[in-house]
């Protein structure tokens, strides 16, 4: 009897599934039609989800991630479908995002000779990628996956793309199914922190009066937030986080000071400035919360752990350092350390509370925050919030407190526009029971907007909220500060009416204008439970979003409020954006 | 030709896979180090690769590049020996114009550097000279009173001394 050969695309189907994949978010094409064919000639459990652009793909399959921790696949064919996804894998890898990019190439003898929709995916995304391969033999594919899911999920996780010419995943596969990984190079240090490097920050800790634990996006990756609660605990220790380390503690835990840096609440950003010792577990000190690097800190000892060695002196040179996972970290430290004397310590902090909080106003126009604020309140704080990139994300962050892990879900170091409604897709792919809200501004959901087919296909019960102010807001808002109000490209006159839009897909539209309204509206959205609705949220057009603390510029140059109209003109910022 | 600046020697033990190089130099040149020079040769097992790489820069913050070139998943390891005892040699080939007016005192210089004549017509000759860059800097400026023609360094490759690995 004739025994059946496998293609290199049945193959990797195979291989795909034996690494647990669930879903491959993509987009079609001429060089990838043998793997479409092999998602139909091979029994297989992984759901494809067809999206209207290759960049919501990369988006979905990152969103799912963050929100379950597991990576998804991505699948887009060569040339123009290859390089609509260099944006999201770009923006995974700011974010330490793991995900698999299979991308389509034209067949092997023409690589390098313009064949049609050629483009050299490899050579492009170098900068942006955990590793990737360019495929040579349909033999390879195998070992390649185990590769890239192994890469792409352990040590500081990230994306990794592969590169399939066309007669690689068409040709025969002769090799071995369980090839086993060829990786001499990495090596991963999941493994125990260095003990004397523990026991000698434990002891630097036990001295401290003023502390701050600084936990970033690498306790959320590590699985460490229970951990931290209890080293918190143990040390009566306040705690702050990064943007994208929200929900690696409780945000309504008395010891929170919510998260820190250039809108960040003003207590975080003044426990920075006063703190005797700066704890940072898993964040690498961006530079939208250290502000001005010779300043950051300065009097305080500064301890950074994190498990990328070349994270270490690359910001800020800490006094101790310790290179490890985040919860191998807490678990060696917390049985090293007792409770501090941080009374007084705790006492100024709420002083700070007291006088700086996050606050609105719900008079006047409708304000951003208080739809948030009250999505916030009337989903009890539980939701899989998702947001896009601008003003609306900050205040998302500030004023949607995050409790749980993977909760809280934002482009944080790209800063990418356009990733809120597809990021919200693909979690709520992944967690399908809970519920999924995307805040989006008028100008990044029109990026992607084209996935609410996607979002109306599946009937994914997202909440979508466009916080609508006409503006590119946040651009608006360093011209108003700035540069002397000179609003110049920033006016999103021309925006579509959104419930007509929403309409047009057959997903449900509510309007919200009014401060009164607010309540109603939200509870509304809320309880439509017959698939995806979208919230048009008219918000007042000029806000700006405080504290801020100008780019490049040192912590004690925040700005808590709104300053007064003819005050003093700010300074141009030196920082990056 | 040969700047003063510092440049710094590492010796970079790669798995010998296609894009290593391309990921190496990408590293550098973002953070504004440039490759001065750059010898790749295959290790002995032929899995491996082992590059000696001179780079100039900043010299703060060049041992966090090399954490994050030691971070490519086909780096092994990324050792700066800069300041190592370590034997250092390089190769270079210099072609200089000259007749048989000059050539006597050419042979002398060349003689004195231990250069090697692999090349003579009657208006040219090339000289081969192997040996730490700065013996190869000093012979070009002896040599320069003939017309350099042409002249080709490898670069420098190293290993560290004694029984230690580099
Ligand atoms: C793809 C992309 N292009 C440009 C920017 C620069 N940028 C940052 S915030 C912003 C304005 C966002 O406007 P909108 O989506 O309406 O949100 P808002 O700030 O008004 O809440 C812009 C243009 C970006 N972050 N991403
Ligand atoms: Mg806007």
């Amino acid at each position: 009897m004739e025994k059946k050969v496998m293609d290199g695309a049945q193959t990797l189907i195979k291989c795909l599934e034996a690494e647990g994949v669930e879903y491959i978010f993509g987009y079609s094409g001429g060089s990838v039609i043998p793997i479409f064919d092999a998602m139909i000639t091979t029994p297989t459990k992984i759901k494809f989800v067809l999206v209207r652009h290759e960049q919501g793909a990369a988006h979905m399959a990152d969103g799912y991630a963050r929100a379950t921790g597991r990576p998804a696949v991505v699948l887009v064919t060569s040339g123009p479908g290859a390089t609509n996804v260099i944006t999201g894998i770009m923006t995974a890898h700011m974010d330490s995002v793991p995900m698999v990019c299979l991308t389509g190439q034209s067949v092997s003898w023409m690589i390098g000779k313009d064949a049609f929709q050629e483009a050299d995916i490899f050579g492009i995304t170098m900068p942006v990628v955990k590793h990737s391969y360019l495929l040579k033999s349909s033999n390879d594919i195998p070992r390649t996956i185990r590769e890239a899911f192994h890469i792409a999920v352990t040590g500081r996780p990230g994306p990794v793309l592969i590169d399939i010419p066309k007669d690689v995943s068409a040709g025969a596969f002769s090799g071995d199914l369980n090839a086993a990984m060829e990786l001499p190079g990495y090596t991963t240090r999941a493994g125990a922190a260095d003990a004397d490097a523990v026991k000698e920050i434990a002891d630097i800790i036990q001295k401290s009066q003023r502390p701050v634990i600084l936990a970033g996006h690498g306790v959320l990756i590590s699985g460490a937030h229970k951990e931290l609660c209890r080293l918190a605990e143990k040390l009566n220790a306040p705690v702050t986080t990064t943007l994208l380390g929200k929900g690696a503690f409780p945000e309504t835990h008395p010891l929170s000071l919510g998260w820190l840096g250039m809108h960040g609440t003003a207590y975080a950003n003044k426990a920075m400035c006063e703190c005797d010792l700066l704890l940072n577990i898993g964040s690498r000190f961006d530079d939208r919360i250290i502000g001005d690097t010779n300043f950051f800190c300065k009097d305080a000892t500064v301890i950074h752990v994190d498990i990328d060695p070349s994270e270490i002196g690359k910001m800020i040179y800490p006094q101790y350092h310790c290179i490890a996972d985040a919860k191998a970290f807490i678990d060696a430290l917390t049985p090293l350390v007792s409770r501090l004397n941080t009374a007084e310590w705790l006492k100024t902090i709420d002083g700070w509370k007291q006088k700086y909080p996050l606050k609105f106003k719900r008079l006047g126009n409708l304000k951003m925050q208080h739809v948030i604020d009250e999505f916030y309140k009337l989903s009890d704080g539980k939701a899989v919030v998702v947001t896009d990139v601008g003003q609306h994300q900050m205040w998302t962050a500030q004023f949607y407190k995050t409790d749980e892990p993977n909760n809280f879900i934002s482009s944080g170091g790209a800063g990418t526009m356009g990733f809120g409604l597809p990021a919200a897709i693909g979690a709520q792919f992944g967690r399908p029971k809970d519920v999924v809200i995307a805040f989006c501004g008028d100008g990044g959901f029109q990026m992607t907007e084209f996935e609410l087919a996607t979002v109306a296909l599946y009937k994914l019960p997202i909440k979508i909220v466009v916080l609508n102010n006409h503006y590119l807001g946040m651009v608006r808002q360093w011209q108003e500060l700035f540069y002397d109000d000179r609003t110049s490209g920033v006016d999103l006159e021309g925006n579509p009416d959104f419930v007509k839009l929403a309409d047009a897909y057959g997903i449900k539209g509510f309007n919200l204008r009014r401060p009164g309204d607010v309540k109603r509206i939200v509870k509304a959205a809320l309880a439509y439970n017959d698939g995806p609705c979208l919230i048009n949220c008219e918000v007042e057009k000029t806000d700006n979003v405080f504290p801020m603390i100008p780019a490049g510029k040192r912590i004690e140059a925040m700005i808590i409020e709104a300053p007064k109209a003819g005050g003093k003109k700010l300074e141009k910022p030196t920082g990056s954006t | 030709m040969i700047s003063n600046k510092k440049i710094h020697t590492l010796s970079v033990y790669v798995a010998n896979k296609p894009g290593v190089l391309a990921r190496i130099a990408q590293t550098f040149s973002r953070r504004g180090y440039n490759i001065e020079s750059l010898v790749v040769s295959p290790a002995m097992d032929g899995h491996f690769s082992r590059m000696t790489i001179g780079v100039s820069g900043a010299a703060n913050g060049l041992a966090q590049i090399i954490q994050q070139v030691s971070k490519l998943i086909d780096v092994l390891h990324c050792t700066d020996h800069t300041f190592d005892d370590a034997v250092v040699k390089e190769m270079g080939l210099i072609k200089i114009s000259v007749d048989s007016s000059g050539r006597g005192e050419a042979l002398q210089i060349a003689e004195h550097f231990g250069c090697k004549t692999v090349d003579l017509t009657e208006t040219s000759m090339i000289l081969q000279v192997v040996g730490d860059p700065a013996k190869i800097d000093a012979l070009v400026e002896m040599i320069e009173k003939f017309k350099i023609i042409e002249l080709v360094r490898t670069g420098k490759v190293l290993l560290a001394r004694g029984a230690e690995t580099t």
